[in-house]
């Protein structure tokens, strides 16, 4: 069994490295819509796998379902040149793969030094949407109302920036 | 138990690959029966038998953008909907709490519903959910016969 | 073990529901339907399906081949991964994630990627236009699909479609007072309709036509069909599409409308169980619900299930045969002013309700 996980977590982690890398270098902006649906579907696998199912679910919900569509639709509503496929250049290519990889450098450097087990916990993980629930409505009920607040705010901001181009017409 | 709702997700996954594999099998069977044949008139883009003018790549109305931004939102809503409706009436917490629980876990959520609401009602008032109502254009169409003749034969289908 | 049901199933019931389909409307509109092939016609969808298997696969030219190849897997693995959570019959229950009916309503949403990488891939106007169509229809209404589920989630306080499917049976251990008014007594062991969510919880009637009305939507069926308008669209997002790759967009279309109906018969209909209660010494609803574990309960369960199923499908088809098609306009004010708001109000209505119990 713990095989097995093993084995789907290193399969979710390179798909979801493969198709970032593919979402970055592909021109095609549609194309890289659809790298970043495999990479959030599988960074959803690895959730499952570390007992976060609810957290994948949401990433699925959200992400995939939402964000994703929001994507497309805003690139479909930027198109500026009839008649053309979505297509994009790179810029600073030499810039930002010397940050990238001076970041994975300080990184796998840290990884190395840290004592793992040190860290890790044998606690069992208890069914995520109930605990979630629970947390939610008790210990961070302020949190929680403050989030819909900001989820009021954030559709007025967005319907209002969206909305002057309806005005203007 | 961690190990236990892995191995339940194993069976959705068992479905994925058997969904694709299915897919793929599929087309594998058309491909190896089906002719090809293909010519420029069968692979140009259909347009009711006119040939098409540009691409079909082309600049999108807003209202979709609005659309799909305030599904988002409701989207996130829901998300902290569904853990609330678990345990809202837990009969646990119920009894912990002398029945208080419920009542809590509803004074809190619909707080938070009417403050998401309030999002929707602002849309709603400032006119983001209307769509354009396509209106009739155009000439009026005069007809030669005088309206009172279609009522008149109304009257006899009757 | 329902992954063995489910992709046969889907299949035999894709064949007979289009011939019913047509069938259906031919009864609707005075007309014979298929006659030619078979029987009564009855073999008109296996022939259809042996001649879309050998049509030519045409790509357009002017297409970007790699996303009009790859819409059609999305579109249909998207739904049909959605089958993976539903149980069959007491002894046979999909996977038994805690997350099961939040799992669904999440995945199955993914096929809406599918459609926009459809009519995009295509490069046609209609498939482009009816991909962004349904795309913004399905989009809108699952927010009042997932409020009226969540009604439901109110008084089974689960997540767990086969849990759902045993809190209204004769076996459970919840509670369930006639009409859901506590004052009128308890019920839980007549079974039956009595313990359908729909009847212990008398406030699902509306919750359940709003369900309905949003799974039509959901499943691109009329009267919410804008999307693949033929007289406007031509086909929409599917425009393009011919032979196997066709087929497959329509066995997902089917597949939806047997998702949601069998989800709708788990959440309000009393999923496997059986219709009949007990009556005193009369134990029709133990005799019509087998026993666990043995193939009795197998049977009934998957019988009871998929006729109530099968049932709601049969009310979609009439509905399409019925209503005209709604306009833009009106399809958004349906989602946003109406169905929104009033799925809303009956989820903190229902809330209330589950609460007096306690």
């Amino acid at each position: 069994m713990s095989d097995m996980i093993t084995i789907a977590f290193y399969l979710f982690a390179g798909l979801s490295i493969i198709s970032g890398i593919f979402m970055i270098f592909t021109k095609n902006i549609l194309y890289a819509a659809f790298a970043l649906m495999f990479c959030f579907l599988s960074l959803a696998g690895i959730y499952v796998l570390l007992g976060a199912d609810f957290v994948a679910i949401t990433q699925l919900l959200v992400y995939v379902g939402g964000v994703l569509v929001l994507l497309i639709f805003g690139v479909m509503l930027t198109v500026r040149v009839e008649g053309k496929s979505l297509q994009t250049g790179s810029h600073l290519k030499w810039g930002g793969a010397l940050i990238g990889i001076l970041w994975i450098g300080i990184l796998v450097q840290l990884i190395l030094q840290v004592d793992w087990t040190a860290v890790m916990t044998d606690q069992p993980i208890e069914a995520s949407v109930n605990s979630i629930g629970k947390l939610l409505l008790s210990k961070y009920v302020i949190v929680f109302e403050l989030a819909g607040l900001l989820l009021l705010i954030g559709l007025v901001g967005a319907a209002y920036i969206a909305g002057a181009k309806i005005r203007t017409k | 138990m961690i190990h236990g709702e892995v191995s339940e997700f194993g069976i959705i996954l068992l479905f994925l690959i058997g969904g694709i594999f299915f897919v793929a099998f599929g087309l594998l069977t058309a491909r190896l029966i089906r002719p090809k044949r293909p010519n420029i008139e069968k692979l140009t883009t259909y347009e009711s038998g006119e040939d098409p003018l540009g691409t079909a790549w082309s600049q999108f109305n807003t209202r979709f953008y609005i659309i799909a931004l305030v599904f988002i939102l409701f989207e996130v809503e829901l998300v902290f909907l569904f853990p609330w409706a678990t345990v809202y009436a837990d009969q646990e917490l119920m009894e912990l709490t002398g029945g208080k629980w419920g009542m809590i876990a509803l004074v809190e959520m619909v707080a938070f519903v009417i403050i998401l609401a309030l999002g929707l009602v602002y849309l709603w008032v400032k006119g983001f959910l209307n769509w354009e109502r396509p209106m009739p254009t155009g000439k009026q169409y005069y007809s030669p016969i005088p309206k009172i003749a279609y009522s008149k034969f109304i009257k006899r289908r009757k | 073990m329902t992954f063995l049901f489910y992709l046969p199933l889907i299949l035999v019931y894709a064949v007979f529901a289009i011939y019913a389909e047509r069938k259906i409307a031919a009864f609707i509109q005075d007309r014979l339907g298929p006659m030619e092939v078979g029987r009564y016609g009855l073999l008109q969808t296996v022939a259809d399906l042996l001649k879309l298997l050998q049509k030519e696969d045409i790509i357009p030219a002017a297409a970007d081949r790699f996303m009009f190849r790859v819409a059609p897997f999305l579109i249909f693995v998207s739904i049909f991964v959605g089958f993976s959570v539903l149980p069959v019959s007491a002894s046979m229950a999909g996977s038994g994630a805690s997350t099961g009916l939040y799992f669904l309503l999440a995945f199955v949403s993914l096929d809406v990627l599918g459609m926009l990488f459809a009519g995009w891939g295509s490069n046609n106007k209609y498939a482009l236009y009816g991909a962004m169509r349904s795309v913004a229809q399905i989009v809108s209404y699952e927010i009042p699909l997932s409020l009226s589920v969540l009604s439901v989630i109110v008084l089974s306080q689960s997540l767990d479609l086969q849990e759902i499917s045993f809190q209204q049976s004769i076996w459970s251990d919840q509670k369930s007072y006639l009409l859901g008014i506590s004052a009128l007594g308890e019920v839980s062991s007549w079974g039956g309709f009595f313990t359908w969510n729909i009847i212990r919880l008398p406030i699902l009637v509306p919750v359940f036509v709003i369900y309905f009305i949003a799974s039509l939507a959901e499943s691109n069926r009329a009267p919410f069909d804008l999307a693949e308008a033929e007289s406007e669209l031509i086909g929409g997002f599917h425009t393009e599409y011919s032979g196997f790759r066709w087929a497959l967009i329509m066995l997902a279309e089917y597949g939806m409308m047997l998702l949601v109906s069998i989800l709708a018969a788990i959440l309000f209909l009393g999923s496997w169980n059986s219709p009949l209660p007990n009556i005193g010494t009369v134990k029709l609803a133990e005799w019509t619900n087998g026993s666990i574990g043995t193939w009795t309960s197998y049977a009934w369960g998957s019988f009871w299930l998929l006729s109530k199923a099968f049932l709601l499908i049969f009310v979609q088809m009439w509905v399409r045969w019925t209503y005209p098609r709604l306009r833009v306009d009106q399809l958004m004010n349906l989602c946003w002013k109406y169905l929104t708001p009033a799925a809303l109000l009956l989820l903190l209505l229902s809330a209330v309700w589950v609460l007096s119990w306690v």
